[in-house]
């Protein structure tokens, strides 16, 4: 570990845990905690506890708490609601069954695709996006049809930070097709209105990205949406997930939701400002840098994604973890090395830009001093890299 | 010093990171994703990156993972793949030295402002040699059947001023036993032998058979007399004894000559196979330190483990012959000869690929 404090500029991988999370997860432990299922007076505290979780949930998304079910996190979200689309689609008829999605999609929604597309039946289509990663409603409209039973845009992209007209999206599809329409708002939801996302059927959250503890997430599913489940067994979460659910954790997620809906505003307000300094001071000191995702855009209020020309990433974050800043590459893989970004690639980025590109990414805990010093030690790292030899 | 080691998450790369941690430096362990093809058996796989990375753990170092799979794509298993279509017989594992470890890495070592770039190769370096206007020297390891001196022959001064070989004066029972007492996960770990990106079930040739057409070809013996055929020529390399069976007289065949475009192998005896010389392509030849005289005395090795063979160098225009002083087991066309030192048959003085 580097002697000096740590720069955090990594709130879009993980975000630090909130006070009224951990409170309420102190809360939740502190008294018989039995298995919600069982009816005794432990099991029935750990019932209520949930039931207070999820309504609290539910009154965030105004949604019905029956809409709610608790899952391990925003990647098993994200595949129940596309294996369980597609599977109650396979089974219902011998049709084709077609699922588009965003070619900017999050791994856990594009590989649960690409393994769903594995069956015959299924066809699977990605939209294109625009060189700022926004879909091509136009060639979204062209890929759906009669049969195409899911599409899945994210609200927010976790590398860019680019917003996509979801609005927009779902009113082109209801135009055509009967698909459900899933956002995975697991990125977003510690900036956007969580209202954004009521057109949606399907929405998926994770607890760790809005300051709650890993390990839990939640899939919302409009009443009119059949899943088949992932997790077979107790059939808790009215079948849709089986598993003693984790208490604990919904407790953690609801409180934390809670809370940064409750400054929600505030917390962009001021951290689009800090990251609008950051960039300033960056873009200022390091004249051939550039942000990825053009001007105009709308773009996360945390998220800076920058392309350094003439810098290797993996070398800037070698550099940059030597003096405390915490920042990421992009997209990595099982081992932890980086790997071409599909969303940059996606957005025509072309190789030797992407092979320069960082993501700096501040959250409500970020404050001043971060961004003070992330400016100083970022330029500095980057001199040190610079050097002719 | 700043010193980065590139460790596979093999036992050798984990004590060589140790020792340099016990010596005081300031280390840091990187380790080389190259392949992430279907193979994903061999050295470097996700689960070498976690097994370097808990050690980097246990020894309180900093640990990062570099994706080279591009370069490493581009230089070793695309030449590997070319040559073998063209009949040669290549070894990827010195060209990733050569492009990959020694080039690459040990440019961004120094990018990154590190001293030294140091590996867990059972080799060694001497420093500033007396006798030798302050040259540095490149060595076999302590351990003789461990020796990875040929695989580093190409090596120069350039490269051999800023690289570290920790474990090149331990036997590897002495590095087990080192990595043991610390309580390394890698101290029992058996050591990868094949080339990292082929796979153990289909191995080279479901590897080559996915990438190039491999051609039958048809076998004969020294007389001309044809004595049967065999499927992929590709895979075939002179001196060969595996797959070839025995001649009429009950011995032993070996692969005499390969004619690719010809589709014909030609097999014999041993002794008919043995060569009494071989020629290095001149551009590919690198020395250690100055260039032998022509006509010298050396000591060819010319396989990772192979016999050492004294010989004598000759150096032409184009290429660089290597006169065994008695006939040897011929060398394919690609593959590595090293060359040490007639005086001291344990210091490399060169390298060079068979024409």
């Amino acid at each position: 570990m580097p002697e000096a404090p740590l720069t955090y500029l990594d709130h879009a991988a993980t975000s630090p845990l909130r006070p009224e999370a951990a409170a309420a997860m102190a809360a939740a432990r502190a008294g018989p905690l039995g298995n919600p299922t069982g009816s005794h007076p432990a099991a029935q505290r750990a019932r209520r506890i949930l039931e207070e979780a999820r309504d609290e949930v539910a009154g965030l998304l105004d949604r019905a708490p029956s809409d709610i079910v608790f899952t391990s996190g925003g990647t098993e979200s994200d595949n129940l609601a596309v294996a369980g689309t597609v599977r109650t689609a396979l089974a219902r008829s011998d049709a084709a069954v077609g699922v588009v999605s965003s070619a900017v999609e999050h791994p856990a929604v594009r590989e649960a695709c690409r393994a769903a597309a594995r069956d015959d039946r299924v066809t699977w289509v990605e939209t294109p996006v625009d060189g700022a990663g926004v879909v091509d409603i136009g060639a979204l409209a062209d890929g759906l049809g009669t049969s195409t039973v899911l599409v899945a845009v994210m609200l927010a992209n976790n590398e860019t930070g680019t917003v996509q007209p979801l609005e927009k999206i779902v009113d082109s599809v209801r135009a055509r097709c009967d698909a459900a329409v899933l956002t995975d708002a697991v990125q977003a939801a510690p900036f956007l209105p969580l209202e954004m996302t009521s057109a949606a059927d399907m929405v998926s959250l994770s607890a760790h990205k809005v300051g709650g503890p890993v390990g839990v997430g939640v899939l919302a599913v409009s009443a009119s949406v059949e899943l088949t489940p992932v997790l077979w067994g107790g059939g808790q979460e009215r079948t849709r997930r089986s598993g003693t659910q984790d208490v604990v954790g919904a407790a953690g997620m609801a409180a934390a939701l809670g809370a940064a809906c409750v400054e929600r505003e505030a917390a962009a307000a001021r951290v689009g400002a800090l990251r609008d300094r950051l960039a300033h001071s960056l873009l200022r000191a390091l004249p051939t840098a550039v942000r990825t995702v053009p001007a105009g855009t709308e773009v996360l209020p945390g998220h800076l994604h920058l392309c350094l020309p003439g810098v290797d990433r993996e070398e800037l974050l070698v550099v940059l973890a030597e003096r405390g800043v915490c920042a990421s590459g992009g997209s990595s893989c099982a081992s932890g090395a980086l790997e071409p970004s599909h969303v940059l690639a996606s957005m025509g980025v072309e190789e030797t830009r992407a092979r320069g590109a960082v993501r700096f990414s501040l959250g409500p805990a970020t404050v001043a001093g971060d961004v003070e010093r992330a400016a100083a030690l970022v330029v500095e790292a980057v001199a040190s890299l610079r050097r002719d030899l | 010093m700043r010193v980065l080691v590139a460790m596979s998450g093999g036992v050798d790369s984990s004590v060589a990171a140790a020792l340099l941690v016990e010596g005081g430096h300031d280390v840091v362990g990187a380790t080389l994703k190259l392949w992430g093809g279907p193979s994903d058996s061999g050295c470097c796989s996700v689960a070498d990156v976690e097994d370097a990375r808990r050690v980097a753990q246990q020894l309180g170092i900093e640990h990062h993972t570099f994706n080279l799979s591009d370069e490493f794509g581009r230089r070793v298993v695309t030449p590997y793949v070319d040559a073998h279509a063209q009949g040669l017989t290549p070894n990827p594992c010195i060209e990733c030295n050569r492009a990959i470890k020694f080039d690459m890495l040990l440019g961004r070592s120094e990018r990154l402002g590190f001293d030294a770039l140091a590996t867990g190769h059972h080799a060694r370096i001497e420093r500033a040699r007396a006798g030798h206007s302050g040259a540095h020297g490149l060595r076999r390891g302590a351990d003789t059947l461990k020796d990875q001196s040929y695989v580093l022959s190409m090596l120069g001064q350039r490269e051999l001023a800023r690289v570290l070989f920790p474990v090149g004066d331990m036997t590897k029972d002495q590095v087990r036993a080192l990595a043991a007492s610390l309580g390394l996960r890698t101290a029992g770990k058996p050591d990868s032998q094949d080339v990292c990106f082929i796979g153990r079930t289909d191995g080279r040739r479901g590897f080559l058979a996915d990438r190039i057409g491999l051609t039958p070809a048809e076998v004969f013996d020294t007389s001309g007399a044809r004595v049967g055929e065999l499927d992929a020529v590709e895979l075939v390399t002179v001196g060969q004894r595996r797959g070839m069976g025995h001649g009429t007289d009950g011995r032993r065949r070996y692969v005499v000559a390969v004619d690719v475009p010809a589709r014909r192998v030609t097999v014999g005896r041993a002794e008919d196979a043995a060569v009494g010389s071989v020629d290095l392509r001149r551009d590919t030849v690198t020395w250690t330190d100055r260039p032998l005289p022509s006509g010298a005395a050396a000591v060819a090795q010319t396989s990772a483990h192979g016999r050492p063979a004294p010989c004598r160098v000759v150096i032409g225009r184009d290429t660089v012959a290597v006169r065994f002083d008695s006939p040897q087991r011929p060398v394919a066309p690609g593959q590595t000869v090293a060359l040490y030192d007639a005086a001291d048959p344990d210091a490399v003085v060169g390298a060079g690929i068979a024409a």
